[in-house]
């Protein structure tokens, strides 16, 4: 019998949190976070411009830190939580930032999108009331070739505006 | 947060802009598509899994120009999991995106052109492996002299890169002369030669290029692919494959990013094609971001040389241009690119005589083709630096100069393209008050400037690449009982909001919501052609074809209700999902209920609709580049800073003004200036397709100076300066709705308003593109030493050119014919054979 490709080897296993789902995946050794979330998870909302972590496509959540799926082997993230553009809305419900993204023109392609959403999720984690300039900084190694970033900017603070009206209203 | 946004847009319209009896169109909207994207599930190629898909990867050549003596695929075809390998013998036939260069092959035969040519392709059951095998296989290649750049296939007509073309390397020779344009210079006040150059840059389209292709359940083929021309590509696949088209089914998926680069069949769309046909599995191709930038089609970089004559007072006597342009290796859209850089210098200001003379080279890299603007915005950079110096030295403002000269609406222009609405004017004017201009030009302080430029842009090519009479665009509209309507087009979706142009049109018409509509568009099978994402094209022509589609479907429905209400149906209104009796509001009936009572009156409720452009009145051989149904004008002011010590330059914020004719949907509308606005930044600070030879030692390749996102800069969110947009809305008789493109235009003036800005920051001319810190620091050096404070090109070569067509100008009795075409007589159908995006 001859031996399998090593991409068909998927003798690598781990247990780890995705989209708040505990989930189990095998897998050939030598793939990115990336390549298992697309290829073995089916999860394509994640994308990829270069995989060499120069673009910011494929951007995730790790821990709740924003990480470029592409440079972390998928081996490395038993146990962790992972958050990607399909964990984002919940109950059914857009997030605020993908309402106001859809409403404010700042997907066009839309192929960077998803990395940039999960980005600044992550600023608002940290930070809810971001500035413009801690907004450019946050992006700052996403890349968009459609927009010219400033719909972009102005979604983000059209969705902190309706997040801590709804805030304030709940409390 | 801040109060003052960094971005505003603000719409000027003419009373013929009335939004009034409007309910859809030109409001600002989410745009049909936007959920799908903002939660990633719209469907990329790559994106795309199917049971049993292989894949595919091209082995690509490490030499810039060789003969391929042998070629072994034993050992690859041989390695575990390896299904298939290809060379250029299992896919000869010669393709091209224009008839007049059908010189690519899939897999190269017998030479390799650039570093990147493809000769062989593995198919495998894993991608690792495909790529494994590539190293297995064995190539004899004798090396040929590698030709770098114009100058050089000037110089070296041996070895020829094709077999075709002028002569030795010399691809392709225009000559037009439009007037004495001789006398137009001895009629003159003041002569001004200037030299430009403007680098090559590529598209960077996030997306790699990716396709999946399947022979289907009944034996026919499907490929999806990020293309934005399907129908190209499908006739294409069926000249390569020598298959039916009709059983060719092409899929035009969203491309995340286009810009241009995706304009062309590629060879790893047939050679996938070629392998699903003969493995019957799916196979799929997805391109690393390297080979992207060896795909490129991008800018074309163009040696330029600008002779203007004026009069004292600004009017401009003559104009003669000359270009030299590297092609790279293969045609690509290049022919038409050689004749759009000579095209439209007639449409922004009243030239009454030009001259053009344009020479495109083959050189050994990585073939050029159209992007954003495509051909046009190298010689409107020199054009409008040009208008700068002349301006300065006749002692008119920059503004002012424009204004005196701009072109009048419903024109026929010295080159014999007829323009539609022309508010040029307007948008100076407003660029100027909104940038507080009068109070910044040459008195800022030392290390800041304002810098103005204007340009035009086509709203669609006035011709088809191939010639033919068929529409440009089809639509065909479905009326369902549900009261849904589905929308068939072959309209392509690249970023820009086709999809949304064409729900927007059909349901202002039919007065529903743009989410009651079902979009298929992109797709060979289920749409009547439209010939793709290309030259702005998509608004005004299918979009013109969605609206007469519409208006039909709205007659037939409105005849029915007419007659079940017994009203006349000229009083029939269709807003908010109704259709009722305009008179007496609360007559009517629900949009589901019309189209039931429709169907019952008449069947199965369908209509088409279709747009074919205007002849143009431009009948000289070449004159099918450059004519449009009617032309977009920008107008921008940039202000720069410039660090004397770094010669770096920061922006902090531009003004543009652009006569759209009517904003569809300004939020898009808008999106589309602020990203021109962003690519054009790119194109005139930083980005530059660039190459090196490699040193001897290894293999003296002329290879690409930085493959790779990280070295090829381009803006990023930290870069972006504030932009002001002033979109200025009068309505063109053209367009639907009266609207003109966007997508284009306004990232034309930005790299000249750049250049123009720094010399009113620090007094050195930059005539080249990108204008880098290096450049800036030598001619500050050049100004500091007392000589010509300028950095650029400082002469153009002697090109043998041909002797020129010379066609009359509309003013001196011209026809739109040559006077010395030896062709003259031949049909219009066959002069129109040069025909082009």
């Amino acid at each position: 019998m001859t031996t399998l490709p090593i991409e068909s080897q998927k003798t690598s296993q781990i247990r780890f949190t995705l989209n708040g789902e505990e989930t189990d995946v095998s897998f050939a050794p030598y793939k990115t976070l990336l390549e298992v979330l697309r290829e073995d998870l089916g999860h394509t909302g994640t994308k990829h411009g270069c995989e060499l972590g120069e673009c910011g496509a494929c951007a995730i959540l790790l821990d709740g830190k924003p990480v470029l799926s592409c440079l972390v082997l998928a081996l490395e993230c038993g146990g962790k939580q992972v958050l990607t553009v399909e964990g984002l809305g919940e109950n059914g419900h857009l997030h605020p930032l993908q309402d106001a993204f859809a409403d404010l023109g700042a997907a066009q392609c839309g192929y960077c999108t998803p990395a940039i959403l999960v980005t600044v999720k992550a600023l608002l984690d940290q930070n809810p009331r971001p500035t413009r300039d801690q907004i450019r900084e946050a992006i700052s190694g996403n890349l968009c070739r459609c927009t010219g970033y400033l719909q972009i900017f102005e979604a983000v603070e059209t969705a902190v505006l309706k997040i801590t009206e709804q805030d304030s209203s709940a409390t | 947060m801040r109060k003052v946004r960094d971005s505003q847009t603000t719409r000027v319209d003419s009373p013929k802009a009335n939004r009034n009896h409007l309910r859809v169109i030109g409001f600002p909207r989410r745009r049909v598509d936007a959920r799908a994207k903002v939660t990633g599930q719209t469907r990329f190629a790559d994106d795309i899994f199917l049971p049993r898909m292989a894949y595919c990867k091209l082995l690509r050549s490490p030499h810039p120009h060789a003969r391929i003596r042998k070629i072994d695929t034993s050992r690859a075809a041989a390695h575990p999991g390896v299904y298939l390998v290809l060379t250029g013998k299992d896919v000869p036939i010669q393709y091209g995106i224009l008839p007049v260069s059908q010189d690519e092959q899939a897999l190269c035969v017998d030479h390799v052109r650039h570093v990147g040519d493809p000769v062989a392709a593995v198919i495998a059951r894993e991608e690792l492996t495909a790529f494994e095998a590539l190293d297995l296989i064995d190539v004899d290649y004798e090396i040929l002299t590698t030709i770098s750049d114009p100058e050089e296939a000037l110089a070296t007509p041996e070895p020829r890169i094709h077999e075709y073309g002028e002569e030795g390397n010399i691809h392709k020779l225009v000559a037009l002369e439009f007037g004495n344009v001789e006398q137009g210079f001895a009629e003159a006040d003041e002569i001004f030669e200037d030299t430009f150059f403007f680098q090559g840059n590529t598209h960077l389209a996030i997306e790699q290029h990716a396709s999946v292709a399947v022979k289907d359940p009944e034996g026919k083929l499907t490929i999806w692919s990020s293309t934005q021309t399907p129908h190209y590509l499908h006739r294409a696949l069926a000249k390569v494959l020598e298959m039916p088209a009709a059983h060719i089914r092409v899929i035009a998926t969203p491309n995340g990013g286009g810009f241009g680069g995706k304009s062309d069949p590629f060879n790893h769309e047939i050679v996938v094609a070629k392998a699903a046909l003969v493995l019957d599995r799916p196979v799929k191709v997805c391109l690393t971001r390297e080979e992207v930038f060896y795909c490129h089609r991008g800018r074309h970089p163009i040696l330029m040389k600008f002779k203007t004559g004026v009069k004292k007072d600004g009017a401009i006597t003559g104009m003669h241009l000359q270009t030299l342009i590297d092609g790279g290796a293969y045609g690509s859209y290049g022919v038409a690119s050689t004749f759009y850089a000579g095209a439209l210098q007639t449409t922004t200001y009243h030239v009454p005589r030009y001259r053009y003379q344009g020479c495109r080279a083959f050189t050994n890299k990585p073939p050029c083709g159209p992007k954003r603007g495509h051909g046009t915005p190298q010689p409107r950079f020199g054009q409008e630096v040009q208008l700068d110096k002349i301006a300065e030295k006749l002692k008119i403002d920059p503004a002012d100069l424009r204004l005196r000269i701009v072109e009048s609406p419903n024109t026929v222009t010295a080159n014999f393209f007829r323009l539609g609405t022309v508010n040029l004017a307007e948008c100076i004017r407003r660029i100027v008050k909104v940038s507080d201009w009068k109070e910044k030009f040459r008195k800022l302080p030392e290390g800041r400037g304002v810098g103005l430029a204007c340009s035009a842009y086509l709203t669609g090519a006035g011709l088809p690449i191939y010639w033919n009479k068929m529409p440009h665009s089809g639509v065909q509209l479905k009326f369902d009982r549900s009261g849904g309507v589905s929308i068939f087009c072959g309209a392509t979706e690249i970023g820009q909001g086709s999809d949304d142009v064409l729900a927007g049109i059909v349901a202002e018409v039919l007065g529903i919501d743009t989410f009651d509509i079902r979009l298929f568009t992109g797709d060979t099978d289920l749409g009547p052609v439209d010939l793709g994402s290309y030259s702005s094209r998509v608004t005004l022509m299918a979009g013109n074809a969605a609206l007469q589609a519409a208006e039909r479907g709205r007659a037939i429905i409105a005849d029915a209700i007419a007659e079940k209400l017994d009203v006349p149906k000229e009083r029939l209104c269709f807003a908010g999902k109704r259709v009722f009796d305009s008179a007496a509001p609360e007559e009517g009936v629900s949009f589901q209920e019309a189209v039931c009572i429709a169907e019952v009156r008449f069947g199965t409720i369908g209509t088409v609709g279709s747009y074919t452009p205007p002849k143009s009145p431009a009948l000289y051989k070449g004159g099918g580049v450059g004519p449009s149904p009617t032309y977009s004008y920008s107008a921008a002011v940039v202000e720069v800073e410039v660090n004397p010590v770094t010669g770096w330059v920061t922006v902090p914020k531009i003004w543009i003004a652009h006569d759209i004719g009517r904003a569809l949907n300004p939020t898009l509308a808008r999106g589309q200036v602020e990203g021109s606005v962003y690519m054009g930044l790119g194109e005139a600070l930083m980005e530059e397709q660039e190459f090196r030879r490699l040193p001897k030692k290894l293999s003296h390749a002329l290879v690409h100076k930085f493959p790779s996102i990280l070295e090829y800069k381009s803006p990023t969110s930290l870069d972006m300066p504030e932009v002001i947009t002033e979109l200025i809305e009068e309505p063109d008789p053209h367009g639907p709705f009266g609207a003109k493109e966007v997508g284009q235009g306004p990232l034309l003036p930005i790299m000249p308003a750049v250049a123009n800005a720094v010399y009113d920051a620090v007094g050195v001319r930059i005539d080249e593109i990108p204008i880098t810190p290096e450049k800036i620091m030598k001619a500050l050096a050049e100004k500091k030493a007392g000589r010509d404070p300028r950095f650029g090109p400082s002469h153009f070569p002697h090109i043998n050119w041909p002797e020129a067509l010379r066609v009359p100008p509309p003013w001196e009795g011209g026809d739109g014919n040559a006077v010395n075409d030896v062709r003259r007589g031949k049909s219009r159908q066959e002069k129109e054979k040069v025909l082009a995006p």
